[in-house]
This record gives structure tokens, C-alpha cells and sequence, in this order.
């Protein structure tokens, strides 16, 4: 029998190559959608010889919306499993002061994940079958003066993927939304992270195929951020604007 | 700047770890910085793979590139995990072909410190399954070496501990191999003789170690397990793992806790467990069918278990000696470790066979590999073996290495000496140093 593939929206990513590694270690093949698709061809070859499965490349811009709906149509099989690991964290003091670039965070985050996955999301819904997973953020969960913008369009895609999974529950697709917490990659090299609460891009990936295996809703990526998002959540506003954390 | 150090977490030095993902960020950053030393996933117990100030993370380097399923060269990118070759070509049938005792090294580090396995006395070194090596030198060029092409690179890269440039991708031989399982026969030794017999018997065997009880001492001194091993064909397996044949069941992965009660670490604690392990093995010696994660890595089960020994670290002491003096020799160092009452968990006696390579550490003869726990009086019992091994002609590995002097290096190893003044007529020098090159004046 042979398995679905899986495709990984923002292939190019720390996390998006780790998803990429451990569903094709399940023996599945694997969709690779990124800009500049034609330079994963060195991944693909990775993953081919490690795990013998096939792996295609996928010219998409998170960005492109007009393109969306052609490079859905485009996919030579429509996956079993899509994930969706397009972000950009941006700088928050140029988001404060440029448009533009706000703009392109909030886009980056919410507008484009959001436009494809409902692209894919009515293909699914007709066949009746699949699971589309976004990954989100803990950052989403309150807005905070250090990252309110990237937080805000976080918030947004979290939004969306509960409504997604709500419209979706009766008609067979599942919605998985993942909260990582801090992960170590490209985004945050260079940034003091505390040890323990920061996730390799592996251990991401495993509560991704975790997920979708067992048909979790939300799930955070170290448990310990549910309890940290909990007492934060629940701050009030009116110590937590004059609080810096 | 951060504490960085190796496996045996001493010493530690502050360094700086920069990360590169591609040739071009590497390229700039061995060319603007005043030195620098490639890690690879920083197994060498010592100091070889920190950088002071500066220390290169390889690991993103970690791709395969080709594989050809007719000869089993795979061509591979340095930062890839032996661990990870194995997973991938294992169940195809195909296996490197030498293993260090931990799958947890990057194919880089294996190729710089020309790791050598438990088949060292029939198949050499991690070189002999070495067919090219492409390395990127002080000037950011790349060059692939081999034993017809750059040759004089090629012999100082591999053994060469990371000095000679960093290596980028390299192509290595697999071999076939029939199943994942290893046939084992577990032979107990009553002493160093009985070992050594063993060992000199059993040269047909592929795969062969001893693990040494060091606290035992009068008649019992040197008393071991000696462990031979084959690649198990169908017809040693059971009917259900022949049926498939390269499928084991996982082992389960195990994790010391962060803070190891240092008072379950003393002297009779040891001495204690090494004997329990020696009748336990005793009673069970014989033939038995292991799966091959259990033969070759037993450690790698046990994660993070270089943790037990607390926060001062600990160290390892590992030399050859050269065959003829090697009774004599291995029966002072024992008789040393057990007079101290110093004992390792983790006490390894291997047969080397001959080996002629610029700098890697194997030569004819027998290895000794034990742990101490980093103390005062461990350190000094360390350099009385230091004393004993020279005086025997013996050699030390740098891999283990993280407290020699520079003087006992030159005593033990004219080698290093060539190698140092080549590293400074060539250029090397200024651009690739490691704090134990820097300690040892390499
Ligand atoms: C439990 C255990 C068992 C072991 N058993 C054995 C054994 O049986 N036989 C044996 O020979 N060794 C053994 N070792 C030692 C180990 O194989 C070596 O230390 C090996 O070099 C570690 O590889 P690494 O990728 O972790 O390299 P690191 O520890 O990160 O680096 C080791 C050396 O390789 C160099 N290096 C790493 N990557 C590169 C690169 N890309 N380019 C240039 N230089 C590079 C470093 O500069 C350094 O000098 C064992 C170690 C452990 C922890």
C-alpha cells in the first residue's frame, strides 16, 4: 500500500526540513514547497537516499495569493497531509515604524498560511479526507510590547486554524495547531534562549507527526509552555502593561 | 562567548560556536577569523573540538549526496551522523566499515580523528573505507584529497585531529553485510594472559574487545570479558528474524538525570559493579544472537550517561602499545590503577592491528581505554600512566586526550613533532588550532 504524501508548506525551514525528515522516516512521500524550489534539489537528494521515498519540489510564494489556487492545482497529487511552516518574525522596532514592514510580517504569518491552507482545505473537505496543520505560536497568545506584531498575526493564524477545524470536524479533515514555544533555528540564532524551554526543530517535528497520527487539536510543543501560557494569559491587563516580560 | 567542552565536560573553555550553513558563510568565516577548529557532535572527551576563540558548528552540513548501491560508496556531506548512516542503509544491507563505539559521531570526526573500531586488527582504521576527502583550507579553497590526488593532505587529514582544514564532504566505503544481528561469543579471562591468548587466538574473529575488570589485582589482575563478533548470517538467526533480517526491535533509550548523586560514584561502588559484571558475564559466556545496537554501541542506549560523573567531568586515558612490549606494559598500568584503588566503570582492551598512517593514532599492538573521574588524584594517577606507557613505547589517542602535556606528546610520538613543523611550513598553523593543539603546541 502505498502512503500519501506529505506536504510541507515553507519547506525551506528549520522546522519544515525536520517535518520533511520525519514523515518521510514514516516511508512517505514528500512534497517540498518553497521559493526558489530548483535549490531543496540537495534536500530532495537527502531525503531520497535516506529514506527511500520520492520527494518533489514546489515553486510557492506564501506571499503570491493569486498564485495559490494554480499551485494547489498544480501538485501532482493532492497530499494526505499538509503542513504549513511559512513564517517570518521580522524585527519588531522596524514593524513599529514602517508600514511596510508590519505588512509583511502580518502577511507572512496570517494572509498567506491562511490563503493556501484554505486552498487546500476545500480540496480536502471535497475528497472528504486529510489534515492540515498549522504552526502557530505561544506568541499569539497575548500580545506583548516586544513582538506584538508578529504575535498579533500569529494570533490571527491561530484563529483561523480553530475556525478551519470547527468548519471542518464533521467532513472528515482534520485541523492540527501547533504552539512551539521557543525553537532553536535560523529565526533565533544568536538570541539567549533558556535551555529548557527551547525545542530542537526535531523535537517539533515529532509532536507534528504525533499529532496528525493521533488526531490532536493544539498541541504545545514542551508542555511546561501551556502552564506558562496559562498564568500569562491570565495577567491582568492592568499589571501586565506596566510588567516587561 | 559561552563554556564549551567535550564529552568528558573538562575542561571547559570559553568559547565562541559559530554555526555556518553554507561553503560561502564557512569560507568567510575561516578567512576572518584569527583561528578557528571544526566540531563535529563533540564526542572527543578533551578539548580537540573547542576553538578558542572560535569553534565551528558542522553540523548543518549534514546531507548525503549519492550512493551506489553497486560498490556501497556513499558520498556525504561531514556534518552527517554515522547514527544516521546506519539508519538509512542498514536495512538495505549495508553497514560502514569501521564503527567507533558510538554511532553518535559525525562522519568529519571520524575521518579526523581516523576513528578505529572493533575490526581494527582485520580492517584498519576508519581511512581504510575512505575514499576522498574534501577539505576547505586556511584560504577558503576547497580541495578534495585521496591517496592519488593531494595526497600529503589526505594522510595528515585523516588522524589529524581537525588541524589540517575542515573537511566538507567526504565518500566512504559500506560493506555488505548479511543481517543487523551479531553472532557473539562472550569468553571470560581469568587474567591478563588468559586475555591476551584470546585475543592472540582469535585473530580470524571480525569483531573482537575485552572489557576489563581494573580493580581486580593479584592472580585476578586483568581479569575480562572478551567479546567476539560476526555479522550473524541467515542461518544464526531464528526463524523470525531471518524471516526479516535487518529489522530489530528498538531498543529503549534511557536518560541519566541531569544531577547524578556523585556519592553513587566511589571506590567501592566500582569495584562492586565491575565484579558483579565480570560473573555476570561469566556465567552467561557462550554464543548469543545481539542485535548490532547492543554490540557495537552499548553506551548509546543510555543517554547523556557522561553526566554521572558530576559537574567536575571526567577524563579518559587511552594509549597503545606496541606488541612485544605490550604484557609487560599492560600489566604495570594495571597493577598502577589498582594499587590506586581508581576504578572505571569503563575499562576496554582491544587488539590493534598494524597501521602506517602520518598522524592516527592505532599501531600494532593493544589499546587500553579507562574512565576517571575528574579528581587530583586521578590526574596524578593519569600522568603515572603516562610515565608507564612511554616507557613501554606506547601512544596516546588524541581523541581521549584532554590533560597531557606537550612534553609527554613529544615523548610518546616523534610524529608530532613532523606534524606540528609541517602545520607551520604549510600555513595551517595560524588558521586551524583547537585548545588541545594550542595545549599540546601542535
Ligand atoms: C562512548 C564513546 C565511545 C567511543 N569509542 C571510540 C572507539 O571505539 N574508537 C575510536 O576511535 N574512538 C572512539 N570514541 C571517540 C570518538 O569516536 C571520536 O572522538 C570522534 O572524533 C568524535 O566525533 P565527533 O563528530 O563527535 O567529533 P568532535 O568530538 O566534535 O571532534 C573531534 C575531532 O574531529 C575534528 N572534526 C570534527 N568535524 C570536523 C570537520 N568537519 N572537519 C575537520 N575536523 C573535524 C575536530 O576538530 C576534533 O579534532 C568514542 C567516544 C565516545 C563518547
Amino acid at each position: 500500500m502505498s502512503k500519501s504524501p506529505v506536504l510541507i508548506l515553507g519547506a525551506r525551514s528549520d522546522i519544515g526540513m525536520a517535518v520533511a525528515h520525519a514523515y518521510a522516516a514514516q516511508g512517505r512521500p514528500v512534497q517540498l514547497a518553497a521559493r526558489n524550489a530548483d535549490s531543496l534539489e540537495p534536500q530532495k537528494t537527502d531525503l531520497e537516499l535516506r529514506y527511500s521515498v520520492p520527494v518533489s519540489l514546489h515553486e510557492f510564494d506564501a506571499l503570491a495569493l493569486e498564485e495559490h489556487e494554480r499551485f494547489a492545482d498544480a501538485l501532482p497529487e493532492l497530499p494526505g497531509i499538509a503542513v504549513c511552516a511559512v513564517g517570518f518574525m521580522g524585527e519588531q522596532g522596524e514593524s513599529e515604524t514602517s508600514p511596510a514592514a508590519a505588512a509583511q510580517v502580518l502577511r507572512s504569518n496570517f494572509e498567506g498560511p491562511a490563503s493556501i491552507l484554505s486552498e487546500l482545505a476545500s480540496r480536502f473537505e471535497q475528497r472528504g479526507s486529510g489534515t492540515l496543520v498549522g504552526i502557530s505560536s505561544v506568541a499569539g497568545e497575548r500580545g506583548r510590547a516586544t513582538n506584538y506584531v508578529y504575535g498579533a498575526a500569529k494570533a490571527g493564524f491561530t484563529a483561523f486554524l480553530s475556525g478551519l477545524r470547527n468548519r471542518l470536524a464533521r467532513k472528515g479533515v482534520h485541523v492540527v495547531t501547533v504552539l512551539p514555544g521557543f525553537v532553536a533555528t535560523q529565526m533565533t540564532e544568536g538570541m539567549d534562549l533558556p535551555d529548557k524551554l527551547t525545542a530542537q526543530p526535531g523535537e517539533v517535528a515529532r509532536a507534528i507527526t504525533d499529532a496528525t497520527a493521533k488526531q490532536k487539536n493544539v498541541v504545545y510543543v514542551r508542555p511546561v509552555w501551556r502552564l506558562i501560557m496559562l498564568i500569562i494569559r491570565n495577567i491582568p491587563e492592568g499589571v501586565f502593561k506596566k510588567m516587561s516580560i | 562567548m559561552r563554556g564549551l567542552s567535550g564529552w568528558g565536560n573538562y575542561p571547559v573553555a570559553q568559547a565562541q560556536l559559530l554555526a555556518p550553513r553554507s561553503e560561502a558563510e564557512l569560507q568567510r568565516l575561516i578567512t576572518d577569523s584569527p583561528s578557528v577548529i571544526a566540531r563535529g557532535n563533540g564526542r572527543a572527551y578533551g578539548d580537540s573540538a573547542v576553538g578558542v576563540p572560535a569553534t565551528l558548528h558542522m553540523r548543518h552540513f549534514n546531507k548525503m549526496i549519492s550512493f551506489d548501491a553497486e560498490t556501497g560508496l556513499l558520498v556525504a556531506e561531514s556534518g552527517v551522523l554515522l547514527g544516521d548512516i546506519i539508519s538509512a542503509f542498514l536495512p538495505r544491507g549495508w553497514f560502514p566499515l569501521v564503527v567507533p563505539g558510538t554511532k553518535f559521531v559525525t562522519l568529519g570526526g571520524a575521518i579526523a580523528a581516523d576513528v578505529h573500531g572493533k575490526n581494527h586488527h582485520k580492517d584498519g582504521s576508519f581511512r581504510s573505507g575512505l575514499d576522498w576527502v574534501e577539505v576547505m583550507g586556511p584560504d577558503g579553497t576547497v580541495r578534495r584529497c585521496s591517496a592519488e590526488e593531494n595526497t600529503e593532505l589526505f594522510n595528515w587529514t585523516a588522524g589529524g585531529m581537525g588541524l589540517t582544514g575542515v573537511i566538507l564532504r567526504a565518500a566512504i566505503r559500506l560493506r555488505r553485510v548479511p543481517s543487523a544481528w551479531i553472532r557473539q561469543d562472550t569468553i571470560p579471562a581469568a587474567n591478563l594472559d588468559a586475555a591476551i591468548e584470546i585475543f592472540e587466538r582469535s585473530a580470524a574473529a571480525t569483531y573482537s574487545v575485552a572489557w576489563i575488570d581494573c580493580l581486580a589485582g593479584g592472580d585476578n589482575l586483568g581479569r575480562s570479558l572478551v567479546m567476539l563478533g560476526e555479522h550473524a548470517l541467515l542461518q544464526d538467526l531464528s526463524y523470525d528474524q531471518a524471516a526479516r533480517p535487518f529489522a530489530i526491535p528498538r531498543a529503549s533509550n534511557r536518560t541519566v538525570p541531569p544531577v547524578f548523586p556523585s556519592f553513587a560514584l566511589n571506590r567501592y561502588s566500582v569495584r562492586a559493579f565491575n565484579a558483579a559484571y565480570y560473573w555476570a558475564g561469566a556465567r552467561k559466556a557462550g554464543r548469543q544472537i545481539t542485535g548490532y545496537d547492543s554490540f557495537f554501541f552499548p553506551l548509546d542506549a543510555l543517554l547523556g550517561w557522561n553526566r554521572i560523573y558530576g559537574r567536575k567531568g571526567f577524563a579518559q586515558f587511552q594509549c597503545v602499545l606496541p606488541l612485544d612490549s605490550a604484557r609487560a606494559g599492560l600489566r604495570a598500568l594495571l597493577e598502577a590503577i589498582s594499587a590506586a584503588g581508581q576504578g572505571s566503570f569503563l575499562a576496554v582492551l582491544k587488539r590493534l592491528g598494524a597501521q602506517n598512517s602520518a598522524f592516527s593514532f592505532p599501531m600494532e599492538g593493544y589499546t587500553l581505554a579507562l574512565d576517571f573521574p575528574v579528581n587530583r588524584r586521578s590526574l596524578q594517577l593519569m600522568q603515572d600512566l603516562d610515565r608507564i606507557t612511554i616507557a613501554h613505547g606506547g601512544r596516546f589517542y588524541l581523541a581521549k586526550d584532554s590533560r597531557m602535556s606537550r612534553d609527554t606528546l613529544r615523548a610518546a610520538d616523534p610524529r608530532a613533532a613532523e606534524y606540528a613543523g609541517m602545520r607551520q611550513m604549510s600555513g595551517l598553523h595560524p588558521s586551524f588550532q583547537s585548545a588541545q593543539s594550542q595545549r599540546l603546541s601542535l
